[in-house]
Parts: structure tokens; C-alpha cells; sequence
């Protein structure tokens, strides 16, 4: 009974922290239903297993077990060439594909001395940002799934069939690039690709506007997430949030602005998105104008490609000198890094790949205590994890 | 036709409406999901639906029906095997229980209760029994959340919608469907009698809650938890597959025509139409009609509402119901005998 006791301690000292969010805990600790949600569950992305210990509708407890889709990445990349690791990569986070090769591709460079010309530079910050739109389009019309709005998942996968028409038009994939080499790019962009990709970006914003119109106007979509699932910005430094998830808890953090590094993001003229709120609404909010703000940066640097080389000379069969780089950037999903070891060799000693989603679903235990079981969807849904990215 | 109908034996008679009204669910059920699941929702979402089957995939749903057919019968192990199998006749039953009392015309009736609209009310609120025992006997832990949130949710609804029509049995004076069908089209408003009185003019609030209890007896988004797709898969239905789950579809599209049906007559005047007379043999051949466009104007307010709303969660969904549909029911009753007694 003590366990019992000081169970219901901690939930009342939870509920008090967010005491608007959620209806007051009133939970009778000894028992409970153990409801299985996942691994095959439509709402965990794919094979995301949540054990929530039940009481009535409300939740006791929440462990999330990840696991069910691990594929030894970081095992795989030691057997494998460095060129070949990009294709391996692509996988993790597989809506933003292109995103996750660049983090290993500046490692890799940093530990050559290489550094890859400013027109491929350019043309990845494009793509990245592309990306970045590609797949958080999904997100925006996917969290309305969740919800029970089923029309928006299908506009968004109407727009970001043209973000990927131009991503396959410039790198001969869709999902999966594998476009970026260990010095510049692999090949050079069609004609005419630039003022395409900005016309685009007129229809990525017509999107925006009728999701605002369609879900963020919606009261019962500002009835479901509005005060549901607040995480207030120590909580999610202390979990190691990253990404939109931590802008969304008021925390001004941007590795595309914070950080040094070879892309050009500073060409541009943008903002960071942050929400005071913290709330399952403003986690949606600040991803809604962070495609807003990817498609303003795409479309001034599509404006300012230089032309010249897009590759940089390095040797044939390349080998990376001794040493250790890490390198992480602003992903889709949030920070992506790759801690990449050498010891001279044709492919990497060790890599070890710092997932954003991984860290963003650790907060799911202390989250998902006392709400309601329609809730556990929302706010998973609204931490946007993608299952590749946590189990890579 | 009334004497075409005395023509007919009582045994030929009673065969005719108990086809019809065997033969009205599937046909219902078949336009609702083709119109409306398929193709107006595929048009919303700007898709195309359905398109192989038949000219614009007319055909589809019989190709639907003949899977649904194929499949295995399964049971889960832990089931209580008679009552799992038993429920989705239950709920079936309750939506062909309701299409006794709807007439089509003066004198299509397969049965004019003088409590029409109380019988309507009370086989509807059958079909809890159903889902509560689909929930319970599937042994499955998703269902039975969606067979509680069902049970609640359905009483819940109950409620206001009976109050709803009470105003309207107070205007009309009678709880015969088709006494509230001819005194709608005889009544007139503001001694005006061009176009009777449809009672959604008089009895608009009434209107409002009736549909909106309506779509959450239907089980409809915003009002969907029972069967919550991305949170309990598909709720009290999660362990039925092959013709108990068709079943099942077939009442929650069956009951929707016959809501809709109910709507129309209580609020649109029915099969009538203003200027024909209402007594007009004429109208036993276009009532059908008039009361099948009528259903699908109202149905399409319910389906547009569907597809385009994110779902309420649980207790905002019992909040709703008892702190804003039932306080306004009251208040529309006392108004509307208040005006009754004035007028």
C-alpha cells in the first residue's frame, strides 16, 4: 500500500503542474487495466508498443517500448564504405530522407578537410529544407487523423507529392536521395529545377492557409489539444527535447541559426517559430509556420545559387584520416547528429547516430500520466515521432 | 391506391411491407455508403473513390458485400460465443424495427402507430443492447472501452433527442408520424398557409438538437469514440469480420437513412411537397420521392459534418450533452408551450 501511497503523490505533484491541462487525478493505484496499444496500432506510426496502465479512461501510467523495428544501423555502418553509409541513413527518418545524409556527410568532410563547393552547399540547404516541408506536411495533415478528421491527410499528401516531384526530379529519388557524396553533390540540378522548386513553395503555402482554415480554426481541434499535454520548457530541456517540440515549450533553440555550420542558412531571411504554450495545439502551431518559414528560405535560395562546380576534389577511393567528428542539424524531427569515429580505414570505426525522435518519445512516461486514453493519441501524435527515427 | 391496396389480400399485404422493410436497410445502406463514404467523401479529400466497378464504381459495394461474405466467420477464443454472435442482430434488428412506422405516402404506411414517433425513439435506443454486448463479449479490451463509451454515449444522446421532439409533438398534437406529417402540411404559419408549416421554421432549436443527437446515435465524427479509429481501432467492432461485420455497417448506414427519414418527417413536412394537397392520390406515387430527396439533403448535413470535423473526446462529448443539448431542450419545450398555450 505504500508503493500505492506515494504513487498518488507523484501523480497529484503532476497534475498540479499542469493543472488546467488535465482533469484532476483521482486514481486508485492498487489495480488497473493494462491496455496494450501497439505494436500494430494506427496511431503508433508503425511498431511503437505503449503499455498504459488503466483506470477506467484515464491513464495510471505510460511505458513506451521501442524496439520493434530496429534494424543495427549503427552496427551496419561499420561494415560499409563511407559512401555507402548515406544510402543506410536515408532509412532512419525515411519522410525527410535527404535530411539525414547531410549530418554524416559534414562529419565525414570535417574529418577530411574537405569542404564541398558554395553552389552544392546551396543546392543542400535546398534539398534539407525540402525536405523538411516533405515531411512535415504529413505531420500537419496526419495529427488530424489522429484527431478524426480524415480530409486533411489527404491534401497533405496531395502537396507533398509536389515537394517530392521536386526532390526526384533534382536527386532520382523520392524517399530515399542518397544525393549527397563526401564533397559536394551527385550530380548537378536539371534546368530550369530553381524556379520550379520556388513555385512550388506558392502551393506548400496555399496548404498552410487551408489547414489553418480546416484544423487550427477548428474548436473542437483547439478542444482537443489546447491544454493537453503541456511540457513546460525545463521538463523538456531535461528530456533532451529537441526540434519543434522544444520551440513549442517556449525554448529558442535553432541549430540552423545556433549553430556553426557549413550550409547556408544565414543567406536567408527567416525566423525561428517559437509558442509559449507547450500544448499538444502549440506543437502543431509552431510546425504549421515552420513550413511557412522552409518555404520562405527555399524560396530566396533559389534565388542565390552561384553557379561553379558542385564537387569538391577528393581522391577516388576515399579514406577518412584518423579522428572523431560530430556533427548535428536541425532536422525535420529536431537535432540529428552523427558521432562518427575513424581510425583511417575505407569505412567509419564506429557511428554513433543521435535520433531526435528517441529523445522526444522519452518524455511519453511522464507526459501521458492522468490524461484521458483519446489523449494518448493526440500527444503522441503531436510529439511526432517517427518510428525509423527511434529504432533506426 | 387505396383501393388498390384493399384489392390485395391481408397475407399479400403484410408479404408487401415485410419485404419492403427487409428490402429498404440494404438499399439504403447501399446508397448512403456509395454516395456519400465513397463518393462524396473521395471528392472532398479530392480523390476520385472508387472508380473500376461499374460506371464511376457503381458496382462496388456489391463487390464489397460479396467479400465481406467470403471471409471466415471467427470468434475469439475468450469470446462468450452466443451472445458475441447474437449482437450485431440485435443492432441490425433495431434499424429495421424503425423503418415500421415511416410512411412513404398518404397511404404507404406499414403501420400508422398512434405513438409513431415514441416507437421510433424507443427501437432505436435497442440497438445499446447490441453494442454494449458486442463490447462485452468480445473479450477484447479495445472493444470494451468502445462498447462503454457506446453504452454512455448513445443514453447520453438519448435524452435530448427525445426532448427535442417533444416540442414538436407539442406543436402537432399527436405522436403519429403521420398526424405530424399532415399537420405540418395543413398548419400554417403566421396565417400564412401557401406552404403549411415545415416545423424547422417553427422548431428550429428543436431541429438543431435533434440532428446533432442524431449524429451521435449514429455514432458520426465529432461525435465517433465508440469506434474511434486511431485510438481504439474500431472500437465494439474490433473482433467482428465477415458478414457480422457487414452487419454492423449495415445498421450504422441503414440507421442513418432512417434518422435522416425521421428528420424529415418531423421537420420538413415529409413526403409532402407545399401545393399539392396532401390527401392527393398523386402523392402515393411522388411521396416516396419527395421523402427519399429530403433524406439525402439531411444525410448529406450529417456525412459533410463527418468528413470534415476532428472527434470530441469523451467527457467534453457527456459535457455537451448535459450541460448545453439537454438545458436548451428544456428551454425550447417550456417556449414552445408557452406559445402554444398563447397561440
Amino acid at each position: 500500500m505504500t508503493a500505492a501511497v506515494s504513487d498518488r503523490q507523484a501523480l497529484s505533484y503532476i497534475g498540479g503542474q499542469a493543472a488546467d491541462a488535465r482533469v484532476n487525478v483521482e486514481i486508485q493505484t492498487d489495480d488497473g487495466m493494462y491496455l496494450n496499444i501497439g505494436p500494430q496500432h494506427p496511431a503508433t506510426h508503425g511498431t511503437l508498443r505503449i503499455i498504459a496502465r488503466l483506470d477506467g479512461e484515464q491513464v495510471i501510467s505510460a511505458d513506451p517500448v521501442p524496439g520493434y523495428m530496429h534494424r543495427g544501423y549503427e552496427k551496419l555502418t561499420e561494415v560499409r564504405t563511407y559512401p555507402q553509409v548515406t544510402t543506410l541513413v536515408n532509412r532512419i527518418d525515411w519522410l525527410g530522407s535527404f535530411a539525414n545524409e547531410v549530418p554524416f556527410i559534414l562529419a565525414a568532410e570535417q574529418l577530411m578537410g574537405v569542404e564541398a563547393p558554395p553552389r552544392a552547399q546551396m543546392i543542400r540547404t535546398i534539398l534539407f529544407e525540402l525536405s523538411r516541408i516533405g515531411n512535415i506536411i504529413l505531420f500537419l495533415g496526419d495529427m488530424g487523423v489522429q484527431l478524426g478528421a480524415l480530409t486533411p491527410v489527404f491534401y497533405a499528401f496531395r502537396d507533398r507529392e509536389h515537394v517530392l516531384n521536386q526532390i526526384e526530379s533534382a536527386t532520382g529519388g523520392r524517399f530515399h536521395p542518397n544525393y549527397d557524396r563526401i564533397g559536394g553533390l551527385k550530380d548537378d540540378l536539371p534546368k530550369g529545377w530553381l524556379a520550379e522548386t520556388a513555385a512550388t513553395m506558392v502551393k506548400v503555402r496555399q496548404f498552410c492557409d487551408q489547414l489553418d482554415d480546416l484544423l487550427v480554426g477548428n474548436t473542437i481541434f483547439q478542444k482537443r489539444c489546447r491544454g493537453v499535454g503541456i511540457i513546460p520548457p525545463d521538463v523538456a530541456m531535461a528530456y533532451g527535447m529537441t526540434g519543434a517540440n522544444l520551440r513549442a515549450s517556449g525554448v529558442d533553440w535553432d541549430l540552423r541559426r545556433d549553430a556553426e555550420s557549413p550550409l547556408m542558412w544565414n543567406k536567408a531571411d527567416w525566423n525561428v517559430i517559437t509558442h509559449p504554450d507547450g500544448d499538444s495545439f502549440s506543437r502543431y502551431w509552431v510546425r504549421l509556420q515552420e513550413v511557412r518559414e522552409s518555404a520562405k528560405i527555399v524560396e530566396q535560395l533559389c534565388g542565390q545559387v552561384p553557379a561553379g562546380p558542385i564537387m569538391a576534389k577528393v581522391p577516388r577511393i576515399i579514406k577518412v584520416p584518423e579522428g572523431e567528428a560530430y556533427v548535428g542539424t536541425e532536422n525535420p524531427l529536431g537535432e540529428m547528429g552523427y558521432y562518427v569515429v575513424s581510425k583511417g580505414d575505407l569505412g567509419p570505426f564506429r557511428v554513433k547516430i543521435r535520433t531526435p525522435s528517441f529523445n522526444n518519445i522519452s518524455i511519453a512516461p511522464w507526459i501521458l500520466r492522468g490524461v484521458y486514453v483519446p489523449d494518448i493519441i493526440t500527444i503522441l501524435a503531436s510529439l511526432y515521432f517517427i518510428l525509423g527515427d527511434i529504432d533506426r | 391506391m387505396n383501393a388498390l391496396l384493399a384489392s390485395i389480400p391481408y397475407w399479400g399485404q403484410s408479404l408487401i411491407k415485410v419485404v419492403a422493410v427487409l428490402s429498404i436497410v440494404p438499399v439504403a445502406s447501399l446508397v448512403f455508403v456509395y454516395v456519400y463514404l465513397f463518393k462524396m467523401m473521395a471528392h472532398m479529400q479530392s480523390r476520385l473513390g472508387p472508380m473500376e466497378a461499374g460506371p464511376h464504381g457503381a458496382f462496388q459495394l456489391l463487390a464489397e458485400a460479396g467479400k465481406f461474405l467470403q471471409k471466415e466467420d471467427i470468434h475469439p477464443d475468450g469470446a462468450d460465443k452466443w451472445v458475441f454472435i447474437a449482437a450485431p442482430f440485435i443492432v441490425l434488428m433495431s434499424t429495421f424495427l424503425l423503418f415500421l412506422v415511416i410512411p412513404g405516402g398518404p397511404d404507404l404506411v406499414i403501420t400508422n402507430f398512434d405513438t409513431g414517433i415514441f416507437f421510433a425513439l424507443a427501437v432505436s435506443s435497442l440497438s445499446v443492447i447490441g453494442v454494449l454486448m458486442a463490447g462485452w463479449a468480445s473479450a477484447n479490451k479495445y472493444a470494451l472501452l468502445g462498447g462503454l463509451r457506446a453504452a454512455g454515449q448513445l443514453v447520453a444522446y438519448e435524452l435530448p433527442m427525445v426532448l427535442a421532439v417533444v416540442g414538436v409533438v407539442i406543436q402537432a398534437g399527436t405522436m403519429s408520424m403521420q398526424g405530424i406529417i399532415f399537420k405540418q402540411a395543413n398548419d400554417k404559419i403566421f396565417g400564412l398557409t401557401a406552404i403549411g408549416n415545415p416545423y424547422i421554421l417553427t422548431q428550429f432549436v428543436g431541429f438543431l438538437i435533434f440532428l446533432i443527437s442524431a449524429q451521435a446515435e449514429l455514432t458520426q465524427t465529432p461525435f465517433d469514440m465508440p469506434v474511434a479509429e486511431s485510438e481504439l481501432v474500431a472500437g465494439y467492432m474490433v473482433e467482428y469480420t465477415g458478414f457480422r461485420f457487414l452487419f454492423f455497417f449495415m445498421a450504422e448506414f441503414g440507421t442513418a437513412f432512417g434518422f435522416s427519414a425521421i428528420i424529415s418527417i418531423l421537420f420538413l413536412g415529409g413526403w409532402t411537397v407545399p401545393f399539392i394537397d396532401a390527401t392527393n392520390n398523386i402523392m402515393n406515387w411522388v411521396g416516396p420521392a419527395v421523402l427519399f430527396g429530403k433524406i439525402m439533403v439531411v444525410s448529406f448535413l450529417i456525412f459533410w459534418v463527418r468528413f470534415s470535423y476532428p472527434r470530441l473526446r469523451e467527457d467534453q462529448l457527456q459535457k455537451f450533452a448535459w450541460k448545453v443539448l439537454i438545458p436548451v431542450a428544456l428551454a425550447n419545450i417550456v417556449v414552445t408551450s408557452i406559445l402554444k398555450v398563447a397561440f
